[in-house]
């Protein structure tokens, strides 16, 4: 009975992890209007690290590094050509698009910060 | 554009009163919140969110002139101050976890570790507090790390360490608490395996960042050849003051063994100044009144004045610096498909740790719970994302440092990429394989003509036109004082020559196509003409009123070492090939002279890009050397485009490579460093998959059905701090790579 009930819960666990890393959304803050959407970089992530926005507007992100760890030093939008160095402890803008809509990952040079923008009609 | 306060250089301001209305200006561009502008210093401070050029932009609309100033030197200072403080943190949490994990080790080893029973129990106890706060100390982020990641829906290195030293503490934990949860022969517990595994993930990470800092070091030169004062000469007086504070078309003295402060053009007296740190070209350029002098360059001999005429943002230096950043952010195709995997890597890993608990808890042999925490924990912990991550982006960064240091500004990671893959390099020979400084050579006056009437009368229909031959005849005439007379009704005929009207005479002046095409009869002239063509040189015919007059020969002299740098394109097995619009027979002899494999001659500007283009169709991987002017079609069209001989001069940034010096040398040292590159590349992809794709099956405890091994798990933590380190010292290597026959 109990190797079962471990068998069982080591395959919820791996669906667990199919499902929050793969086929879950997380939480994105939507922008629309004028203005920068702060990024901040801290503790090895992007927040907030999904940013949803309207089509056929241009997006000001203005990334705040807090995150001493070289690996933090860079993000690059891949998809868009963009890449910043982010110095610490400042702002660092970058405006981008207007883009057709989809998703834009950026990240840190090994993909271990990562984020995307979502371009939505 | 940035938060911070921008500062401008203000040119042209000659009153007090000009301050107020240069404020005004920049005060009425939209996102300013203060501008404050320094007489005195001639520069303008504005604070606000706004872009630099819109400043600009509304200065020079108000009258005034204006450039964005640098202060690149000032980030790398804090940058680096920055990282060194990051640096020593890690080394105290390292030593801190270190000094804990060894005397738990080593007591471990003495076998003076009491056991879970009785008093043993309070003891064990206190170690479970101290590698708590060890972890908290100096694994801390790690947890918070992987917090936060996973609240994202996103996992990274940190989750899987936190996720194997956590693991091994809580189960410990609960095994100090119940030691009856798990047969006898299972309580063993890890507190020092998760001490240890923290104290190496840190040291990794401080050494990795060292050797990091390494890997920047050739834009780190670059920065550090800015000038920090400057010598101004203001109403009279020479004085020094800090570079920011130099303004546009302002009057500097530099003297021997001083460096440049800025661009800008020599008014007064003439020097050899060493361009080696910035064009890569290793002897002292000559300089005169009217040169062109950069600043960070070096001026050896002379004294003289110059005036600014590009400063702050705008100088070649910083420019190269903005160039070669941009150019080592960048990742080709290669890296691309790396991130691709890397970005799935750690979910990947979780899923591999879940079956690994699985395999060991369905079928590992007793005591199972040990077996299964220590090939899961060993699972999490030696899998390594970063190694595969960084394999590619720190070799780009080392290689395009590398190239610049050659005088050799690669555009971007791509360019990089397929520089070294080119099987053909395709030459424009004016200027690229020649000085493109043609001279007039041969005079031979037709019957009834004589020398001078012939450069007289070519020198008067070369007046209008802009092609480099035609200078070379203006240039003979003017030397010869010969006085010219006014073409009228010029007319350029692309590829053939030139027609006008000469003091009421029909002229024509070019190639013998010109000449047959009007049915000029040349008598003894094309024997005359194939005899110098033979020798290098350009045959040019005159007819006047259908009459031949004579031929002018122009040759331009090959560059020095042209033939050394088209002999080690060969040695890499590189075809060479030339493209110019010259006659057959010339191109013929200088290809000879240099050792050129194939000429296609007489191509009018226009057909050089669908020469290159037939090129490619044929299976070839085109690497096209031209001006990025005049080629510039060509250069768009070729797989790779080097913009030769530009000098100092970084207009040209539409080239995927381009040459600060005029040497055909660049062309091999930028592709042996490409080559060089993507193997240091691969060098490290194929390590980080090897890595990952061995320790992972083997942390999972593959070989111990047959050989009974199983892997620790501070050897796994060991190997996984190591990983990272090994790609960044592999890339290291770059730095010594030294192209073969380069000549600085």
């Amino acid at each position: 009975m109990m190797s079962f009930v471990v068998n069982l819960l080591a395959v919820a666990l791996m669906g667990f992890i199919v499902w929050w890393f793969w086929l879950a959304r997380p939480g994105a803050e939507r922008v629309s209007g004028s203005g920068a959407i702060e990024v901040l970089v801290e503790n090895g992530v992007y927040s907030p690290a999904r940013i949803e926005v309207p089509q056929g507007e241009r997006v000001t992100l203005s990334f705040m590094r807090r995150d001493p760890s070289p690996c933090a030093e860079k993000v690059i939008f891949n998809e868009l050509d963009i890449a910043l160095d982010l110095p610490l402890g400042e702002k660092k803008k970058v405006v981008i698009g207007p883009l057709s809509t989809g998703e834009y990952s950026f990240s840190c040079q090994m993909q271990m910060y990562r984020g995307s923008l979502v371009v939505q009609s | 554009m940035t938060d911070k306060n921008i500062q401008l250089s203000i040119g042209s301001m000659s009153c007090a009163g000009c301050v107020a209305s240069v404020e005004r200006a920049l005060n009425a561009v939209p996102g300013v919140e203060s501008a404050v502008v320094n007489f005195a210093e001639h520069t303008a401070e504005v604070s606000g969110n706004v872009a630099a050029q819109a400043l600009i932009d509304a200065v020079i609309a108000a009258g005034y002139e204006a450039a964005e100033l640098s202060g690149t030197e000032e980030e790398s200072e804090e940058k680096e101050a920055a990282e060194f403080a990051y640096y020593r943190s890690l080394l105290k949490k390292a030593s801190v976890a270190g000094v804990v994990g060894a005397s738990l080790f080593g007591m471990m080893l003495l076998s003076v570790m009491p056991s879970l029973d009785g008093g043993g129990r309070i003891f064990w106890a206190m170690v479970a507090a101290v590698s708590l706060f060890v972890l908290v100390y100096s694994g801390g982020r790690f947890f918070t790390g992987a917090w936060k990641a996973f609240k994202g829906h996103n996992a990274n290195m940190d989750t899987l360490i936190a996720l194997g030293t956590g693991t091994a503490w809580l189960f410990s934990t609960l095994i100090l608490i119940w030691p009856g949860m798990v047969p006898a022969e299972a309580r063993h517990l890890y507190f020092e395996a998760a001490v240890i595994i923290i104290a190496l993930i840190n040291l990794g990470a401080a050494l990795e960042m060292r050797a990091r800092g390494k890997t920047s070091e050739a834009i780190k030169r670059l920065i550090g050849l800015q000038v920090k004062t400057a010598r101004v000469v203001r109403d009279g007086k020479e004085i020094d003051v800090p570079i920011e504070q130099v303004g546009l078309n302002e009057t500097l003295r530099v003297r021997p063994g001083e460096k440049i402060a800025i661009d800008g053009v020599i008014i007064d007296g003439h020097s050899n100044i060493d361009e080696s740190m910035i064009s890569g070209e290793p002897l002292p350029v000559e300089k005169q009144v009217g040169d062109e002098v950069v600043g960070g360059t070096l001026n050896k001999s002379g004294t003289f004045l110059f005036s600014a005429t590009r400063i702050g943002k705008d100088t070649a230096l910083a420019r190269i610096i903005e160039m070669v950043r941009q150019a080592q952010n960048s990742k080709p195709a290669i890296g691309r498909m790396v991130d691709k995997i890397a970005g799935v890597f750690v979910p990947v890993v979780l899923l591999l740790a879940v079956v690994t608990f699985l395999v060991w808890f369905n079928f590992g042999p007793e005591p199972k719970a040990a077996y299964v925490l220590l090939t899961t924990m060993t699972v999490l912990i030696i899998a390594c994302p970063c190694a595969l991550g960084l394999a590619t982006p720190i070799s780009i960064m080392v290689g395009v440092g590398k190239a610049a240091e050659y005088g050799v500004l690669i555009r971007n990671g791509e360019a990089l990429q397929r520089a070294g893959q080119i099987t053909t390099v395709v030459l424009d020979k004016t200027g690229t394989v020649t000085e493109g400084q043609p001279a007039v050579t041969n005079l031979i006056p037709a019957a009834n003509w004589d020398e001078a009437r012939l450069l007289s009368v070519a020198a008067s229909i070369e007046t209008g036109s802009e092609h480099p031959l035609a200078e070379a005849i203006v240039a003979a005439a003017s030397e010869r004082n010969f006085s010219l007379s006014s073409a009228e009704g010029f007319e350029a005929i692309a590829g053939h020559g030139v027609r006008a009207q000469i003091d009421g005479r029909a002229v024509l002046f070019g190639n013998r196509k010109l000449m047959d095409d009007h049915s000029i009869a040349l008598s003894e002239l094309p024997t005359e003409a194939a005899r110098l063509a033979a020798n290098g040189e350009t045959p040019m015919y005159l007819a006047v009123d259908g009459a031949a007059a004579g031929i002018v020969a122009v040759a331009d002299p090959i560059k020095a070492d042209s033939k050394a740098a088209i002999a080690r394109l060969h040695k890499i097995g590189i075809k060479v090939v030339m493209l110019t619009g010259d006659n057959a027979a010339t191109a013929a002899a200088v290809a000879n002279q240099v050792g050129i494999d194939e000429v296609i001659a007489e191509v009018l500007p226009a057909d050089k890009s669908a020469k290159v283009a037939a090129l490619q169709t044929s299976g070839e991987v085109v690497g096209m050397v031209g001006d990025g002017i005049n080629d510039a079609p060509a250069l768009a069209r070729a797989d790779v485009g080097f913009a030769i001989g530009t000098g100092t001069d970084v207009a040209i940034e539409s080239a995927d490579v381009t040459l600060m010096r005029g040497s055909l040398h660049g062309v091999a040292d930028a592709i042996a460093i490409s080559i060089a590159t993507v193997r240091n590349i691969k060098q490290n992809l194929f390590g980080a998959f090897i890595y990952n794709s061995l320790g992972i099956p083997i942390a999972a405890g593959i070989l111990f059905p047959l050989f009974g091994i199983l892997l620790n798990p501070i050897v796994a933590g060991g190997a996984m701090a190591m990983s990272s380190l090994t790609v960044v010292t592999n890339a290291n290597r770059l730095r010594l790579f030294k192209p073969e026959g380069a000549q600085s």
